[in-house]
């Protein structure tokens, strides 16, 4: 009897010993943004994917019983959360028949946690304001301040379930937010001339990017939020930018271009595809490369633009 | 040797707590050195009690300094770095006000910000103090199930001498009550209060996580019979279902009290997932048990494979068994009758991952055969239905649909239909659809309809469907 009794406590004691001796730490992030941040903190001591790819719209991803699959061996599930996969990744969890990454669990991250959030509702909010997200805009990873924060998330996470390798972690997570404060300020710097410029964007893609770097975001192509361009709103926004001067228009790959073209024409604003994700663009295959391309594309455009130093013409 | 046992125990529920250290792992020899690991472990915890209070009071100091000069504050990455390498375990805190912001002042004085972001006003800059992660919970609801209510109202127009519609009725009512029951189960309700009253439509619970990559529900659910049989109204590509529907039940086809595991088969080529069903064996207007053990089966195996990355292949194999009611005479199952569906089903999918929000098509097609054993001897029905549709716009689809339906208890009675439809959707969360159909019965004379219908749902942000 006290044999059994010692040798079952002592399994059950080496078993979570046995499992962190394992392989490499399987992660699965919903996009590219996350995955390409878990990538700089795991290094080789994991394997990571996305599910949903840069260029397609991060709302809309079909729950396909092939990422039913991948969810199915991950040891970690990383998310942007706010509502943003509440439409596909959901199901996806219930049917990947993995405890590890049921919502609550150990091996589910949800990488809003830490980030900067902006435009939470704070009054009563009705779908008459189109898909707002109550618990915020969940497009925050475009600010590389949250970049680093949810590193750090991810880099805890990992050192939990990791803790030999947590050294490691630590270090890529150190190296990363270096490389990152560096990056910012020559972004920041590149962008400093045209702090306050007016731009207007397609969806609330972007209000951390703009925070971030100094853009003022005074209307949307989009009446609301998610509700397709209608000629009553397009009028109004042309009217606007004429008044406000407005020279540029920032939309994401996965939309139509047709309304924005039409009212870069009437105000003589151009228009920019801005990629909001990695992945958004070929080049584009990391998170450093985002921003990269996403200021160089918009520091072009103001100098073309004729933009002055704060913002004016 | 109870002191031993004792100390087992303790050890065993401080490993289950996660206060073990990795030397534990050893499984200690004696219970002294297990006291003195226990005594370890809560002076280690109540230093870091103590740390972490002291943290917390610098914290608050920090966001009240913040306030304070209400500068939205700025993280140099600089400064998370420093932290991140300083302690692993640190709760995330918010970085260091900056004074250089690079935060843009609102182009609308703020009073006429909206709380809310509606429309083209409140830009990228915020205002009042930064939120980092965590969200509002609204109190006594936060445990509150998901809740949604999805109308259905369809009207007719045009001669059915046959199955007759009225001119308009709110055919359904569906209130959905979904949530999470505890770590391991989850569990949905499904309420349809139609024209005749209120049925309870589906009610289960989901073990997600059971051993073995088994899927297990529990309940009345909508039996894993070919894929219509499965799909809610609501997330039907027309007003009506398919003629072949016929052959399992008609409208609410196989829908019953059972156990539902489902397994995926692991190979390294394709998505394949089998199901097993037991079920009561009710099942209007096509199973009825007269015995406790007539019990109904479901069997169901899905095979799933990505063609590129727009395009995928969906397909399965059912087969449903339970016994008939057609043997039974003045309450007595003198013939103990049964009936068998075999199913095939195919779904192409295609979607454009660039331009997945304006266009996409969703081709489909089931067959269905029925053997039912009755009185008259056995009849071996078949029916089946083809449709296409395409996503012509964001907020526009058009489709067609032609199928065939052995009638079950007659199989020389054979109707045909053909139809059309156009919906449109204002938004994710309404739509109006028109279906003209045309549908030649066997037993009275030809029927053209014209069909419309409102679907509308409010509450929770529910699941696209797939």
């Amino acid at each position: 009897m006290r044999r059994l009794l010692t040798l079952g406590c002592a399994l059950l004691l080496a078993a979570p010993v046995v499992a962190r001796a394992q392989g490499k730490l399987n992660v699965i992030a919903s996009t590219e943004d996350l995955a390409s941040i878990g990538r700089e903190i795991g290094g080789d001591r994991i394997t990571i994917e996305s599910i949903a790819r840069g260029y397609q719209d991060p709302h809309f991803v079909e729950a396909k019983p092939s990422f039913i699959l991948k969810l199915m061996r991950a040891e970690v599930l990383i998310v942007v959360g706010r509502d943003l996969e509440i439409g596909w990744l959901p199901p996806l969890i219930a049917q990947s028949r993995n405890a590890k990454v049921q919502p609550g669990a150990r091996g589910y991250l949800d990488a809003s946690q830490a980030a900067k959030i902006l435009e939470i509702p704070t009054g009563q909010i009705t779908r008459a304001m189109g898909d707002v997200h109550p618990q915020g805009n969940p497009h925050y990873w475009l600010d590389p301040e949250n970049g680093g924060l949810i590193a750090k998330v991810i880099a805890d996470r990992f050192s939990q379930l990791r803790p030999n390798d947590r050294a490691y972690f630590q270090q890529q997570l150190a190296s990363f937010t270096t490389r990152l404060a560096e990056a910012v300020k020559r972004w920041t710097g590149l962008m400093a001339p045209y702090k306050g410029t007016k731009v207007v964007t397609y969806h609330r893609s972007y209000p951390n990017f703009a925070e971030r770097f100094g853009l003022q975001v005074i209307g949307y192509v989009e009446p609301r939020p998610g509700i397709p361009p209608s000629p009553g709103h397009t009028l109004e926004l042309i009217d606007e930018m004429k008044r406000q001067q407005i020279k540029i228009i920032l939309m994401e790959p996965y939309f139509d271009q047709k309304t924005p073209n039409a009212i870069a024409s009437q105000t003589g604003a151009q228009l920019l595809v801005l990629p909001p994700s990695v992945g958004g663009e070929k080049t584009i295959t990391d998170y450093f490369k985002l921003f990269d391309y996403d200021v160089n594309l918009l520091v072009g455009a103001l100098k073309k633009a004729g933009v002055k130093p704060g913002g004016s013409h | 040797m109870p002191v031993f046992r004792y100390g087992m125990a303790l050890v065993f529920m401080a490993t289950l707590l996660g206060g073990a250290p990795p030397a534990s792992a050893q499984a200690p020899a004696d219970a002294a050195q297990v006291r003195a690991d226990l005594d370890q472990l809560r002076k280690d915890f109540e230093q870091l009690r103590q740390e972490y209070g002291q943290r917390i009071a610098a914290l608050e100091a920090k966001l009240t300094a913040a306030s304070a000069s209400d500068t939205p504050s700025l993280a140099g990455a600089g400064a998370a770095a420093a932290a991140a390498s300083s302690n692993g375990q640190q709760p995330p805190a918010p970085p260091e006000p900056a004074s250089t912001s690079a935060t843009a002042e609102p182009a609308i004085p703020p009073e006429q910000i909206p709380q809310v972001p509606v429309g083209a006003a409140a830009g990228g800059g915020s205002s009042g103090a930064p939120v980092y992660g965590g969200s509002p919970v609204a109190g006594s609801n936060a445990f509150n199930p998901d809740m949604a209510v999805i109308g259905n109202a369809v009207g007719a127009t045009g001669v059915n001498r046959v199955a007759p519609e009225p001119a308009l009725q709110l055919r359904e009512a569906e209130i959905s009550l979904q949530a999470v029951v505890d770590p391991y189960a989850r569990a949905d309700f499904f309420v349809s209060v139609g024209p005749e009253g209120a049925a309870l439509e589906e009610g289960f619970i989901t073990f997600p996580t059971l051993p073995g990559g088994v899927l297990m529900k529990v309940g009345k659910m909508k039996a894993a019979f070919g894929k219509v049989n499965t799909l809610h109204p609501h997330v039907l590509p027309w007003i009506d279902r398919p003629l072949a529907m016929n052959l399992v039940g008609g409208e609410d086809g196989i829908n019953d009290a059972g156990v539902s595991v489902a397994k995926l088969i692991p190979n390294p080529w394709v998505f394949l997932e089998a199901t097993g069903q037991v079920f009561r064996g009710e099942s209007e207007d096509l199973f009825e048990p007269s015995k406790r053990s007539d019990l109904g089966f479901v069997g169901h195996l899905r095979g799933y494979q990505d063609i590129s990355e727009s395009a995928n292949l969906d397909l399965g194999v059912s087969y449903a068994r339970g016994h008939n009611p057609s043997g039974v005479a003045d309450g007595i199952d003198a013939g103990r009758f049964t009936t068998d569906l075999f199913g095939i089903d195919a779904t192409v999918r295609w979607r454009p991952l660039r331009r997945s929000i304006y266009h996409s098509f969703l081709g489909r097609s089931e067959v269905i055969w029925s053997r039912r054993g009755q009185p008259s001897g056995l009849q071996r029905g078949m029916g089946f239905y083809a449709s296409g549709d395409y996503q012509v716009g964001r907020r526009w689809f058009a489709g067609v649909r032609i199928d065939r339906s052995a009638n079950p208890t007659d199989v020389s009675l054979i109707d045909t239909g053909q139809s059309v439809t156009l919906t449109f959707r204002p938004s994710e969360f309404s739509q109006v659809r028109s279906q003209y159909r045309r549908t030649a019965y066997a037993t009275g004379p030809t029927a053209n309809e014209f069909l419309f219908q409102f679907q509308f749902a409010i509450g929770a942000h529910g699941a696209h469907p797939f």
